[in-house]
């Protein structure tokens, strides 16, 4: 730029800019490289999904799914998935009224032993199960005389899965209810109303985008669990095999289509959380938590 | 002085919600994990010091952490650089990418796994051009790492983003006026109070790392000694019925992983009682 006697404002306005800004190569720099790490690590392995899906066209994809194997392991996901997100949002509801609301000794640790399965990895999920009903277990030779089986079917599925999801919906609802306090709550039962007409009219409209967002993240835990599950299924094909086993299955056996197809419908099922938490946290900023995430 | 167990309020319900809360917890997940406690008692401490002596259940323990450190060491460097971009640049496509960041925490690991074995194989989007340079990723330890970079970059930018987009501009503008060049402002004015965030964030891609099974099975390759992860461990000594090696397995990587998030802890509380910042 020529120089030229400019007045003095514009002058300082465009020294400012420069001292809290970055250069803009290094701005455009690190906006690239940003962006080449998120392409390399997030979109390629997601769009090989969906192309290795269609590898063999919409009739490869289309077969592959009507599988009776595949049909019976998204039937056994649905079902699991039906069992464990209602389970864990009630405790997760209990869980935040109690934490949430009240003041008590041993909170600090409640919420400690509620975040735990994150901690946990859920291999050694799966083998406290195994460890506590297995053949040689605490309590499976038990169960077994009275011919209860867990490990190796269903049940075993189900609360390896319990274990894992547990502590999802807790974790949206207590910071948020700690965040919008109890007045609201206070005023109802002020004005009469009982405990459970406080609770439906008052507290679970007021939480109801953090719950919603916390049983999707619940259930597209559940629906795709892996190492838990691996371990107590036994991966008996067409019967304990859910989803993301069936993948395995089919990819150990090289069928990639079959493999990628089962993939790309649990991908679909990320992609739909994701779009709803997106729209949610743009929608309804003020209704979900500033959460710090795990 | 009567210690008081629960604090006054008008609220109702507190019995129910605790007691139901409490039940949960129990059943669900504290009578699994004393299961595992009381199994690795059995095998006493010598017990459990021996089968980790194994060589190879200490190389896939050295394996799992040590990866998994250097896997959540790049990633302070990664997300911080993506949570900065995010919070403080506006460009086209910032919103896709701000919400595609989570997809490790919404995506299955197992769909993770083979797509990504996909992607870094030999005939690979990006495995076969750096097969073509003479670099294997998938099968070996680098494809490891590379499926824990993945599975850890949301929890550093989830961690980093918030407390970054809450620092004062007046800060910055005070360091500029006094004269700091760009890069000193942000080294030594906004990044500081940012540690404590970066540690979080460190720990929980650690935790997550260490134990993270799904994700890794497919493109690790799971050979003995060279490729095989603690986790994995567990489950090959489980398909041997070999409870008690799979117990103790469990329990040293238990014990070292809250080992290490305690002292990430105590370091966090040091800094942010030297710097006042949390």
């Amino acid at each position: 730029m020529i120089d030229l006697p400019l007045p003095e404002t514009p002058l300082r306005i465009q020294r400012d800019r420069d001292a809290l800004a970055e250069a803009p190569a290094l701005r455009r720099t690190l906006i690239g490289f940003a962006v080449t790490v998120l392409t390399l690590f997030l979109f390629l392995p997601l769009a090989t999904v969906f192309i290795e899906a269609f590898g063999k066209g919409v009739a490869g994809f289309l077969n592959a799914l009507s599988d009776a194997e595949v049909q019976s392991s998204i039937k056994l996901t649905l079902i699991v998935a039906t069992i464990c997100v209602p389970i864990n949002t009630a405790f997760g509801i209990a869980a935040a009224w109690a934490v949430a609301r009240f003041e008590f000794t041993g909170k600090s640790a409640l919420v400690t032993f509620i975040d735990l399965p994150f901690s946990v990895s859920p291999v050694i999920a799966g083998l406290c199960c195994v460890l506590l009903f297995g053949a040689r277990g605490l309590l499976g030779p038990q169960l077994a005389s009275y011919g209860v089986e867990v490990i190796f079917a269903i049940p075993g599925i189900v609360l390896a899965t319990l274990f894992v999801t547990f502590p999802f919906v807790a974790r949206e609802l207590i910071p948020l209810m700690q965040q919008q306090g109890s007045d609201d709550e206070q005023a109802a039962l002020t004005l009469g109303a009982s405990g459970w007409r406080m609770f439906l009219t008052v507290t679970l409209p007021n939480v109801k985008w953090g719950l919603l967002y916390g049983v999707l993240l619940c259930n597209a835990r559940a629906m795709g669990e892996f190492g838990a599950v691996a371990v107590v299924s036994g991966r008996i094909r067409g019967g304990t095999s859910t989803m993301p086993l069936q993948v395995e299955a089919l990819y150990n056996d090289y069928n990639m289509v079959g493999a990628f197809a089962v993939a790309s419908l649990l991908a679909l099922l990320a992609l739909i959380t994701l779009i709803v938490k997106t729209f949610l946290e743009w929608r309804f900023t003020g209704e979900l938590a500033l959460r710090r995430r795990t | 002085m009567r210690t008081v167990l629960l604090k006054p309020s008008p609220l109702p319900g507190f019995t129910p919600a605790l007691g139901a809360a409490l039940l949960w917890l129990g059943l669900l997940v504290l009578i699994p994990l004393a299961a595992l406690v009381w199994r690795a008692s059995g095998l006493g401490l010598s017990g459990i010091l021996a089968i980790a002596g194994q060589p190879r259940v200490a190389a896939a323990l050295k394996l799992s952490f040590g990866l998994s450190l250097l896997a959540a060491a790049l990633n302070v460097v990664l997300g911080g650089v993506v949570a900065w971009v995010l919070t403080r640049y506006e460009f086209p496509g910032r919103r896709l990418l701000d919400a595609a960041v989570d997809l490790p925490f919404a995506l299955p690991t197992a769909v993770a796994g083979i797509a990504l074995t996909a992607v870094y194989a030999p005939n690979g989007w990006i495995g076969a051009p750096l097969d073509a340079l003479g670099f294997k990723v998938a099968f070996t330890p680098l494809g490891i790492f590379i499926a824990l970079v993945f599975i850890g970059l949301p929890f550093m930018v989830r961690s980093v983003e918030p407390v970054l987009s809450e620092v004062e501009p007046e800060i910055e503008e005070a360091s500029a006026t006094l004269g700091a060049s760009r890069l000193r402002t942000i080294f030594q004015v906004v990044l500081p109070p940012l540690v404590p965030a970066f540690l979080t964030g460190f720990a929980l891609a650690l935790a997550r790392a260490v134990g993270e099974y799904g994700s890794v099975v497919f493109i690790s390759g799971n050979i003995p000694f060279v490729s095989e992860i603690a986790p994995l461990l567990i489950v090959v000594r489980l398909e041997e019925f070999d409870e008690a090696g799979a117990t103790a397995v469990a329990t040293i990587m238990l014990a070292l992983s809250f080992a290490i998030l305690l002292i990430i802890n105590l370091v966090q509380a040091h800094v942010r009682r030297r710097t006042g910042h949390d």
